[in-house]
């Protein structure tokens, strides 16, 4: 009965959204008053059907009714329930279900609070929003039904990949495609805008809370999907350029130069057709992860639906959004009025570097990951890895953040090289001293990662710049949201630049009692012992553990689990997090002579890493709210004015 | 300046940008990109020397290995055509079994052998590499 429940309200959804679609063409071209009046109700019915549909698909795996196949290929009766629950949308179809439902559920969000477009642009806007979402309805009622039956009903199911069964990889998916989802109404904006030729301040000001929100959302999922690796596969990396990563990768990217160029087009009205680009290319390019991802072309854990019907299906829709908006902006950008001119020296001039530096990396992520699979249709088979990234990205990134640290200490329009020069004196100092220092103790651990760490020191002092000689207490929260965005990227490349600089490994096989050195730490294995979860069972290893000969112990307990729904084993690392970085162990097999394979590593300051994405996502929501609020104010301002 | 200037000065910016990023991946491609190979290309094409590249196959049965150190082994890639002795030091991938695909990542040795720094199994039972996938049924169909 749920699972028809759900079918039901996801047709009527779709039913929704194509009317959405009907009216919003109405009103553009006719502006009659009970269309107007009809179009926000009937988004909001459409964002309630589909957040139905998505519940009713909760509810079926949360009973585990085994007679829903998508129930049966990937849950299992004895999972824990957050699995089940994350089972939900841990799979192709679920997956994609929960894309259109945040869809809907921001498209309602749009009609219920936005008040700054003007009747018609909103309309327009919540229109391109309806034609998304009626391609993506088409997608899941007519190639991938989450709610198929299966008769007859088997016993129990097939289980869930048990490297998704961790509490990273329940949360960190859904807060992807928040930021995934966040950007498509960022382009719904400009779309809207370009039917109706507003491109101007207003409607800057009225896309940039969307473009923040998508880009902290976007900004969480990467940092906790990149914590996820590191713990979880056990490898001791935290990037490993996997294409999964990289389609999450340049959306941000592109909401990165989207959120600059939109700041211009709001304080400064420059950059106008810049940023309508931005926003289809942000859009395109989380278009491309879904459809990366979700098509099964991908060498990778996450892609799991292998299917050439649905990557048809997902590749002809990819092809009419961006070709349809790509052909929009060439037809229109024309009426799009050349905005105000500023000095190559300027916080603008600044803002476009960042900009093309951003599109650069872009640019070669894009190159990187979509080589190979172009390579295949010619019989080649190659694969494209860490290396070529690292080579072309790292001093690319590097000259980004010397710009980054420029840019807010210039002022807007026009500034002069000397007063910069006499800005830049701290921050410059700053990577002075941190080279000085480095330099002797230092010098083996190659160009890029001394670089980088001297940088973060320079990027460091330039970010809290801004806040010299201010009122704190008076200072703006979004000048707050920048300072410590910009700090974030200090810290979390002195994370990068101290772990792949000093990062110490040991690679043993382990005999009880014997002690192995790795960094300043001693480790000893004291005894084997079983342990039985939920749905697996395991051997922990306890490590004794000290810092220095005679440090205070403590245990540390790696595990090597065994699942056998799917028959699978996985390693659970166990990880000391200290002040100054973190321990990292591994157990591996057992050695014939009867040891353990053991791998340690100390890693310093590698936590520096995730502290610092989370600092740019919070730096980013202090914004949004700093922003909000004041767009509230102007709002109740110019109604009383 | 005047607008259109800017404009065209921006614009201009932008294909430059454009230009060598793309110049920039296509020439790091070209040194960079590991390749795919398959035992039985080593004899097609010549050992690929000096370059980060990827083997795959399967794992020969019988073939594993353990040194005296107890974390370096070795073992025998085959893809039905030839076989490719293969190093690896460090902890393997629990789906690691012989006759079990496996996708090797390291360098060729002038003797033609191979040495490992990382290796790829398969996930869980559902999941193959799909590179892998497509080089075993082209092995097969080869041989038939």
């Amino acid at each position: 009965m749920i699972a028809e429940a759900g079918l039901a309200a996801l047709w009527l959804a779709a039913a929704m959204a194509g009317l959405q679609l009907l009216l919003a063409a109405n009103v553009v071209y006719s502006a009659r008053e009970e269309m107007v009046r009809a179009i926000r109700p009937v988004a909001i019915a459409q964002g309630f059907l589909v957040a139905l549909a998505m519940l009713c698909l909760i509810l079926v795996f949360a009973k585990s009714d085994m007679s829903v196949k998508l129930v049966v290929e990937n849950s299992h009766s004895a999972k824990p329930m957050l699995y089940k629950l994350a089972g939900a949308w841990g799979n192709h179809e679920g997956s994609m279900l929960l894309w259109v439902t945040i869809l809907g559920i921001a498209g309602a969000a749009v009609a219920v609070f936005e008040r700054r477009l003007d009747q018609r642009t909103l309309s327009a806007t919540i229109g391109a929003q309806a034609l998304i979402a009626v391609g993506f309805y088409a997608f899941l009622l007519i190639a991938s039904n989450p709610f198929a039956r299966v008769f007859p009903a088997p016993a129990d199911g097939e289980g869930l990949n048990p490297l998704l069964q961790d509490p990273g990889l329940a949360f960190h998916p859904p807060t992807l495609y928040i930021g995934y989802v966040g950007i498509s109404v960022a382009f719904s904006f400009a779309v809207g805008a370009l039917v109706t030729r507003e491109v101007g301040p207003a409607f800057a000001r009225a896309m940039r809370p969307w473009v923040l929100g998508a880009w902290v959302f976007l900004t969480l999922g990467i940092t906790a999907g990149s914590y996820w690796a590191y713990y979880e596969l056990g490898w001791g990396g935290w990037w490993f350029w996997d294409p999964v990563e990289n389609a999450s990768l340049m959306p941000w990217l592109a909401a990165t130069a989207l959120l600059h160029s939109v700041s211009v087009l709001a304080t400064r009205d420059g950059l106008r057709a810049w940023t309508i680009m931005l926003a289809v290319v942000a859009f395109s390019m989380s278009m491309i992860g879904t459809f990366l991802v979700r098509s099964g072309i991908l060498t990778s854990v996450h892609a799991f639906a292998v299917d050439p019907e649905r990557g048809a299906f997902i590749l002809a829709l990819l092809a009419i959004y961006i070709g349809g908006a790509l052909a929009l902006f060439a037809m229109r950008v024309g009426t799009v009025r050349q905005g105000n001119v500023f000095a190559p020296l300027s916080r603008e001039g600044a803002l476009v570097v960042n900009n093309l530096l951003l599109s650069v990396i872009l640019g070669i992520v894009l190159i990187g990951t979509l080589y190979p699979i172009v390579a295949a249709g010619f019989g080649v088979h190659l694969s494209v890895g860490k290396p070529f990234f690292d080579k072309t990205t790292g001093p690319i990134a590097l000259g980004l953040v010397v710009f980054m640290a420029a840019g807010p200490l210039l002022r807007w329009r026009r500034d002069q090289a000397n007063a910069l020069l006499k800005r830049m004196t701290w921050p410059v100092a700053g990577f002075g001293v941190a080279l000085i220092v480095l330099v002797p103790f230092a010098w083996g651990i190659g160009v890029l990662p001394l670089a980088g760490l001297a940088l973060a020191a320079g990027l460091a002092v330039a970010s809290i710049a801004p806040l010299w000689g201010r009122n704190l207490r008076r200072t703006p929260l979004f000048t707050w949201g920048m300072v410590i965005a910009h700090l974030g990227i200090a810290v979390s490349l002195a994370g990068m630049a101290s772990d792949s600089a000093f990062t110490k490994e040991t690679l043993v096989v382990a005999r009880i009692g014997e002690p192995h050195a790795v960094g300043p730490y001693w480790v000893r294995l004291k005894g084997l012992r079983p342990v039985i979860g939920p749905n697996w069972s395991a051997i922990a290893a306890d490590l004794s553990v000290t810092r220095g000969e005679g440090g205070a112990p403590f245990i540390l307990s790696p595990q090597a689990r065994y699942f056998s729904d799917p028959p699978t084993s996985t390693n659970e690392s166990a990880i000391a997090t200290r002040l100054d970085g973190q321990l990292y162990t591994v157990l591996g097999q057992p050695d014939p002579s009867g040891g353990y394979q053991l791998r340690l590593w100390w890693k310093p300051f590698v936590t520096f890493i995730w502290l610092g994405g989370a600092m740019v996502a919070l730096g980013g929501m202090l914004s949004l709210i700093g922003r909000v609020r004041r767009g509230r104010v102007r709002v109740v301002e110019d109604y009383y004015a | 300046m005047k607008p259109k200037h800017q404009r065209m000065w921006l614009a201009g910016l932008a294909v430059l940008a454009v230009a060598g990023a793309s110049g920039l991946a296509l020439s790091a491609l070209k040194d960079q990109a590991a390749f795919f190979y398959a035992p039985g290309d080593v004899k097609k094409q010549g050992l690929p020397l000096g370059r980060a590249v990827r083997l795959g196959g399967l794992v020969q049965g019988g073939s594993i290995r353990k040194a005296a150190d107890g974390v370096t082994m070795r073992f025998v890639v085959t893809d039905g055509t030839a076989t490719t002795p293969v190093t690896f030091k460090g902890i393997a991938p629990d789906l690691f079994r012989e006759n079990s695909g496996v996708v090797a990542e390291g360098q060729f040795q002038p003797d033609g052998s191979f040495v490992a720094t990382n290796l790829l199994a398969k996930h869980d039972e559902k999941y193959q590499p799909p590179e892998l996938a497509g080089k075993l049924h082209e092995t097969k169909s080869l041989k038939q």
